[in-house]
């Protein structure tokens, strides 16, 4: 089993390897977003002195985070299709759940240098140091990834029905969500209809954790506990999607159609 | 024309070991049938032709064989598995390889065969690799990106690939539609020695008819998603008249054509 994870998550190192647009995604988009909240960040704390500096930084950081980590689930099943590569791994003897699990871990490796990366510049530009919020962040972080796994495993679901024509997908759906997560800002500010969307999502609880953290050095277990269980229940209501959508394309053949077109 | 006889010494001993079986077997896409009810078998160390003009379910039956598409009704068992319940450990023991897939066209050679000798898990990957594109004259094209070759190159790669795990069972989809007379005959010649010394069981498509008749030892004639016929060449030919496979698969192509416009005007 080990051995053909291994195997995905090498055919991935060699892409990257060789492609400079792929190391440029997991670093320039990232730069770029990191400069342009930062500079708007320290340009209104300038008006309103407060902690709105470590409030933008530390959103833009972590929203990168589940970002990052849903994109480069979907995206490495994409590439398999636009490599016309994907009846080749459905051929060998991979199981689903190993084609998952590499992908997921990939996505985790993407995930951690994007932040280290952000890190180190928001600390030498901006003067934010992401280590002085403390390792209390470090759960919150690893219940972005997880969540970024399940949106993941939803695009995948897509992509693997629709096939190209929902490519758009991949870069679409985090933003989908984006507004009601409060990334940037408390969600007692949205308006009492939306919230209870807010908080169906984990990617709440961690942003309001992060909040917590940054703004009063608190680290509140019961966001934490929430975003953790809504986790699972993401995980398994995403990974059922999934499932159900491989059976209609084995059903439906579309995997065999999308190679042919 | 210059062609290699697959000559069975298999048949000629009576052998009779059926390592793959195809029972009723029908798949329906938005209730039009592209196979219907088709059965038919592999025998171990055999190779098997399937034939038939575009469009009469060849893909779709090398899809369901391999389990890419669920049977509408029927059953494929191989080594005596299902192939919809243990997927995993009868695909550890087959391959395939087509004209139509390619590897990740953005990996070297090499790195796209180690990932999928990883992915069959072979001992001695390196040497695996180096003496399988030794033996398809490739060794030069190993550190070259697979997207950079020409579809000659491509599909003995793609050959290469499919042999990495000593299959005993190879499905090969048009594999010499890309190359020259002059490599096509060596790859027949390597087909039809693994054949001989793995007993490697193959499955066979191609619209070279010369080709079909030299290397199968049986054919299935499928036409509008169902057996036309099957047997050896000799028995089919006899059976229909036909004086060489090229008069047939013409004929059965144009009474396919007939159906399909028949179809279209009855909708």
């Amino acid at each position: 089993m080990f051995e053909r994870i291994y195997a995905i998550i090498l055919r991935f190192v060699y892409l990257h390897k060789r492609s400079m647009p792929r190391i440029m995604e997991i670093m320039f988009w990232p730069f770029m977003n990191l400069l342009v909240w930062g500079f708007l960040s320290v340009s209104i704390e300038k008006m309103t002195s407060s902690t709105i500096v470590s409030y933008l930084i530390g959103g833009i950081i972590f929203w990168d985070v589940l970002y990052r980590s849903q994109q480069s689930v979907s995206l490495s099943i994409t590439d398999e299709f636009w490599a016309r590569n994907i009846i080749n791994l459905f051929i060998s003897p991979l199981k689903t759940y190993e084609l998952v699990t590499a992908i997921c871990f990939v996505g985790l490796i993407k995930s951690v240098i994007t932040t280290t990366f952000m890190a180190i510049l928001a600390f030498f530009i901006f003067n934010f140091s992401l280590l002085n919020l403390g390792w209390n962040l470090l759960p919150f972080y690893m219940n972005l990834i997880i969540f970024g796994w399940a949106l993941g495993m939803f695009t995948m679901g897509i992509i693997f029905r629709y096939g190209r024509a929902a490519e758009a997908l991949i870069w679409g759906v985090p933003f989908l969500i984006q507004p009601f997560t409060g990334v940037f800002y408390p969600i007692s500010i949205l308006p009492a209809w939306i919230q209870p969307i807010s908080y169906s999502f984990p990617s709440t609880y961690i942003f309001e954790g992060m909040r917590n953290v940054i703004q009063n050095n608190q680290f509140d277990v019961h966001l934490l506990t929430n975003a953790f269980l809504l986790n699972i229940v993401w995980m398994i209501v995403c990974g059922i999607f999934f499932g159900f959508m491989l059976n209609q394309v084995r059903e439906k053949g579309y995997l065999s159609r999308q190679i042919i077109e | 024309m210059t062609h290699t006889t697959c000559e069975s010494k298999l048949q000629d001993n009576n052998y009779y070991e059926p390592v793959l079986q195809a029972k009723n077997l029908s798949k329906a896409f938005n209730l039009k049938y592209a196979i219907k009810d088709i059965s038919f078998h592999l025998n171990k160390g055999e190779i098997l032709g399937i034939l038939g003009p575009n469009g009469a379910g060849k893909t779709t039956t090398l899809h369901l064989l391999l389990g890419l598409i669920k049977a509408t009704s029927g059953e494929v068992n191989i080594f005596g598995l299902n192939i919809d319940k243990n997927r995993s450990e009868i695909l550890s023991r087959m391959n395939f390889s087509s004209a139509y897939i390619s590897m990740p066209y953005n990996l070297s050679v090499m790195d796209n065969l180690i990932v999928f000798s990883r992915l069959y898990q072979i001992k001695k990957l390196k040497e695996k690799i180096s003496y399988l594109l030794n033996l398809f004259e490739i060794e030069n094209l190993k550190d070259k990106i697979t997207g950079s070759l020409s579809s000659g190159q491509n599909s003995r790669v793609n050959l290469v690939k499919a042999l990495l795990n000593e299959p005993e069972i190879l499905l090969l989809d048009e594999p010499t539609a890309s190359l020259d007379p002059d490599i096509a005959l060596k790859v027949r010649t390597i087909l039809c020695d693994i054949r001989e010394k793995n007993r490697t069981s193959i499955i066979y498509t191609s619209h070279n008819m010369e080709e079909v008749e030299n290397m199968c030892d049986r054919l299935i004639f499928l036409a509008n998603g169902k057996i036309l016929i099957q047997g050896t060449t000799n028995e089919i030919l006899a059976k229909t008249g036909k004086s060489s496979l090229e008069e047939l698969f013409i004929s059965v192509s144009r009474e396919q054509s007939q159906h399909n416009i028949n179809d279209i005007n009855e909708e």
